[in-house]
């Protein structure tokens, strides 16, 4: 029963954090600039006539009252109206953002899945056998590897793989012009995806293998794994059955907080590789001035971290029973 | 032949700072069905004893002489015979109002673990078995699927006496069972450590700080200084006629109610347990004791006759040999 | 000597906190000394430092300028340009050379006001304890949910392109990490005995931060800043190559914003990639070594691992 009472805790909690997500985003973009009006009727920066100005800003709501704009704007984003983006004339911001999401949401899942799977065994490797050389070599790939910039990285990466050795293309989704179904458009895609891939992975690895080790380290010295060793269980299920199992509360928080950073990686990654994702449809929209659909970018962006928090929550109640009852 | 056995016990541990030596050469007996209390003050090295037995301290740590159980040497086991004899042969209490209890399994399935890891029973006798062992240790059955967190200090400490029988033991090591508890759970729990060592006539290992508590359970009692023992003999003996300084400053540190050795003078040990790494020469209690002499520096006491089958490793003890300028 | 003993008292106790001090600071040196990431990185920062304040001197600030390089275009290091030229003609190495100052200094700034910032909260939410902890943990937390870089991206893009705004985004988006280390040890701080004792003698509520909290807490707060300003090169490096920072400073992001823009992965121009990247990933891995050398001694744990 105390499970429920959590669960419906922690929703509630998000929900207050939602409206505070919105809150600021409405305070980035309509209170904090100083001429709102200009920053969203500009087009492709070029200046229009004060007339279209009026216009767009009465359409938009911008010669109203700024209480009166929040209420609109609250009403607006549940509605799921975010209005109509610059770059792409009459096409809704939805839209634009339903045809860059997909590639993004590939890029991101695949590389999480590798961070934490291979990340996560190599800190309870190395945890299991501190200062062997797997431990003391992964342990300075990851130090080395969180100091590079990612959009570096991926430069490198393009460098050697694509542009000297050839063996993947420098960017793009999928071969353009082609026509390829089924087997060969999935492999075309993984093609395309692979660097990319790499590129975050590598990048974010070394922090969940640090966390793990470190936890899994801890774990280790605590009392109870000395008892179910003197139990006569096996060095194996001693590791995973029980340290492990102890050891993977901390990386799940850390799973959701490192989440907020992988996405903000996605947008110079998708730079470099021109992978056409939610990334290079931000940098887009900063660079033609298309601020509704920075907005919703930005949107997003936040939401995707706090559903995220709310997951880690609920998966880490699940794994730990002491926490139901707070 | 003694349930177990220890000869010339030596262990130091590895550390940064380099070797720590926690036992000094001890050697201690237990039969069948009797009760050893092992008493001293922290760092002296009675833990360390019990954690060799299962070999079950750090990697590094350099363990000899010999640990017979069953007359098996433990310390030349291999792996495979170790985990057999692991809790089956020999188990310990620890103390399990801390952090003996995996927070993330419920307590049932921790002492069916042990069951089943002996194969001592399929799943669903296990399950029956660790309802009965429950009730043994006074806990309703129910409380087979509770988390460790949701026991209390006593309780929980009953499920790790429960865990500690569930593979009948020859000899259970009761780790300071009871120093974090409250006094009346304390009691309560001593009580059961005695009606259940009576009933399965095990053979026991108790140690602690608290030689008040050791007199209530043990046969026979010994004292353990810096690594080595200096006294040892017939529990109620030893707690009420001590024969060696250390033993003597120790039982006032822990008044019996109604003997009227304390009534009138209540008192401590003043100084500290020395540094493992930097024992006093000669006898290692002498810059701490009340009846040194000058002799005490140079001479290392081994344990002599002292009484009715009492030992005591101490200048003044009757079987001390002859020194200069000592008289007994 | 008895003279001895009267020139001790005659000492007030101000000196004698600072004897103290300079006794604890050798001593925190030797403990430093003994740890080789710290040396390391420490040698490195040395090095850069010194790059970036000597840069006039090392460097002729004319190589900056595009209409006045005389290099060849798109050139491999050869022994006239060590690091290559830029598709303009410049040396690479001029360009890392002043690039250094910017981003250090973005860095180092921006890192002082998340500190700054981060400190204040933590402190005033752990040592008032209460209500002011439980609202500005709130607020904390949901400054959090926020990702950091994508923020920094949309207040650059709506408020302009200056080092100043550079510098203050930076420093905004990442006070909440500092805010809530500072916090649990303001916490732990607060319970102290002589913490205490000194509101018992009547002490007030800033004094008491002032004169003993803070000096317990600067270490936990050094350490971290020593972290944060690995980071905020970081941030600044992104936002530049983004193309959001300060288009008068010849930063490392700005510089490979303009290798980017310009092909250079696709034309293989490795120099004007590989240089001034290296540059940041160096100088990052010195202030994280020297941060996570500064962490073990204060948590002697770590040194375990």
């Amino acid at each position: 029963m105390g499970e429920w009472r959590y669960v419906a805790r922690k929703l509630l909690q998000a929900g207050v954090t939602l409206l505070f997500i919105l809150t600021v985003n409405f305070f980035l973009f309509r209170v904090m600039p100083s001429d709102p009006v200009r920053l969203l009727t500009r087009q492709r920066g070029v200046q229009l006539t004060p007339e279209a100005q009026a216009a767009l800003s009465s359409e938009l709501g911008l010669d109203r009252p700024i209480p009166s704009q929040y209420l609109q704007y609250l009403a607006d984003t549940v509605r799921l109206d975010f209005g109509n983006s610059f770059i792409y004339p009459g096409q809704s911001v939805v839209s634009v953002f339903l045809r860059y999401m997909w590639p993004t949401v590939l890029l991101v899942g695949t590389a999480t899945v590798l961070m934490i799977v291979i990340g996560l065994y190599l800190g309870i490797r190395g945890g299991w056998k501190r200062g062997r050389p797997l431990d003391v070599g992964s342990m300075g790939f990851s130090l080395l590897f969180y100091s590079m910039p990612d959009f570096w990285l991926a430069m490198i990466l393009l460098i050697v793989f694509s542009t000297a050795l050839g063996w993947f293309p420098s960017g793009g989704f999928e071969t353009p012009d082609s026509d390829l179904t089924g087997l060969s458009r999935v492999l075309d895609v993984a093609n395309h995806m692979f660097l990319p891939v790499l590129t975050l992975t590598l990048g974010y690895i070394g922090e969940y293998y640090l966390v793990m080790r470190s936890s899994l380290l801890d774990v280790l010295g605590e009392d109870y794994i000395t008892t179910v060793r003197a139990k006569g269980v096996r060095e194996d299920r001693v590791l995973w059955r029980h340290a492990v199992r102890n050891a993977m509360l901390p990386s799940i928080s850390l799973i959701a907080l490192s989440f907020g950073f992988v996405l903000a990686g996605a947008i110079t990654v998708e730079l470099v590789f021109s992978y056409p994702g939610l990334g290079l449809l931000a940098i887009q929209a900063i660079d033609y001035q298309d601020f509704l659909l920075l907005q919703a970018l930005f949107l997003f962006a936040s939401l995707a971290v706090l559903v995220s928090n709310l997951v880690a929550d609920l998966v880490y109640s699940w794994v730990d029973p002491r926490v139901r009852e707070a | 032949m003694s349930v177990l056995e220890i000869r010339d016990l030596r262990i130091t541990y590895h550390t940064q700072g380099g070797g720590v030596p926690a036992v000094r050469g001890v050697d201690l007996a237990v039969d069948k069905g009797q009760v050893l209390g092992l008493a001293g003050e922290s760092g002296c090295g009675k833990s360390t004893i019990a954690g060799a037995v299962l070999r079950l301290l750090p990697p590094r740590t350099k363990i000899e002489g010999q640990v017979l159980l069953n007359g098996e040497d433990v310390l030349t086991m291999k792996a495979g015979r170790l985990r057999a004899v692991r809790w089956s042969g020999a188990s310990i209490v620890f103390q399990g109002a801390m952090h003996g209890l995996n927070p993330v399994q419920r307590v049932g399935e921790q002492i069916r673990e042990a069951i089943l890891v002996h194969r001592q029973a399929n799943e669903r006798q296990a399950t029956v078995r660790v309802g009965e062992l429950l009730e043994q240790v006074g806990l309703p059955p129910r409380r087979i699927n509770d988390y460790p967190h949701e026991l209390s200090g006593g309780q929980k400490q009953r499920v790790m006496i429960a865990m500690a029988l569930a593979c009948g033991p020859d000899i259970v090591l009761a780790d300071e069972p009871t120093t974090a508890l409250d006094v009346m759970v304390q009691a309560q729990v001593l009580r059961l450590m005695k009606e259940l060592q009576r009933d399965l006539g095990l053979a026991m290992v108790f140690i602690t700080h608290d030689l008040s508590v050791l007199v209530e359970v043990s046969d026979r009692l010994a004292i353990m200084y810096a690594g080595r023992i200096v006294e040892e003999g017939p529990a109620v003996e030893v707690f009420h006629e001590p024969r060696h300084p250390y033993t003597e400053a120790l039982a006032a540190a822990f008044p019996e109610i109604g003997d009227a050795r304390f009534r009138r003078r209540p008192s401590g040990l003043g100084g500290d347990p020395p540094d493992p790494q930097h024992v006093p020469s000669g006898c290692p209690f002498h810059p701490r004791c009340a009846e040194a002499i000058e002799v005490c520096p140079s001479i290392e006491p081994e344990l002599w006759r002292a009484g009715e089958g009492q030992l005591a490793a101490c200048v003044h003890a009757e079987g001390a040999p002859t020194i200069q300028g000592v008289t007994t | 000597m008895a003279g001895d003993s009267l020139a001790a008292k005659a000492r007030s106790p101000r000196s004698v906190v600072w004897a103290r001090r300079r006794l604890s600071a050798g001593r925190f040196w030797a403990t430093y000394r003994r740890s080789v990431m710290g040396i390391a990185g420490l040698a490195i920062l040395v090095v850069f430092v010194l790059v970036a304040l000597l840069a006039p001197v090392l460097v002729s600030s004319d190589q900056l300028d595009v209409t006045k390089a005389t290099g060849p275009i798109l050139e491999g290091p050869s022994l006239a340009y060590p690091m290559g030229t830029d598709d303009a003609g410049r040396s690479v190495l001029a360009l890392i050379v002043w690039g250094s100052r910017v981003s250090l200094a973005i860095g180092l700034l921006a890192a002082a006001v998340s500190m700054v910032v981060g400190a204040a909260v933590g402190i005033v939410a752990g040592f008032r304890g209460g209500r002011w902890d439980a609202a500005l943990m709130r607020f904390t937390d949901w400054f959090l949910v926020l990702p950091g870089l994508p923020l920094a991206i949309v207040l650059a893009a709506i408020l302009g392109q200056s080092m100043f705004i550079i510098v203050m985004v930076i420093g905004l988006t990442s006070w909440p990490w500092t805010a809530r280390i500072v916090r649990s040890q303001a916490l732990s701080v607060r319970e102290r005995a002589y913490v205490e004792r000194a509101r018992g003698l009547g002490a007030r509520d800033p004094q008491l931060i002032l004169k003993h909290v803070l000096p317990n807490l600067f270490p936990v707060i050094f350490a971290n800043t020593i972290l944060s300003i690995a980071a905020a090169i970081l941030a600044e490096s992104a936002l530049s190559f983004i193309g959001l920072g300060d288009p008068l400073r010849v930063s490392w992001g700005a510089t490979l914003e303009l290798a980017f823009a310009a092909g250079a992965p696709t034309i293989g121009a490795w120099w004007w990639i590989g240089f001034p990247g290296a540059c940041i990933v160096l100088v990052v891995l010195a202030f994280t070594m020297c941060g996570n050398a500064l962490e073990e001694i204060l948590n002697p744990r770590l040194r375990e691992r």
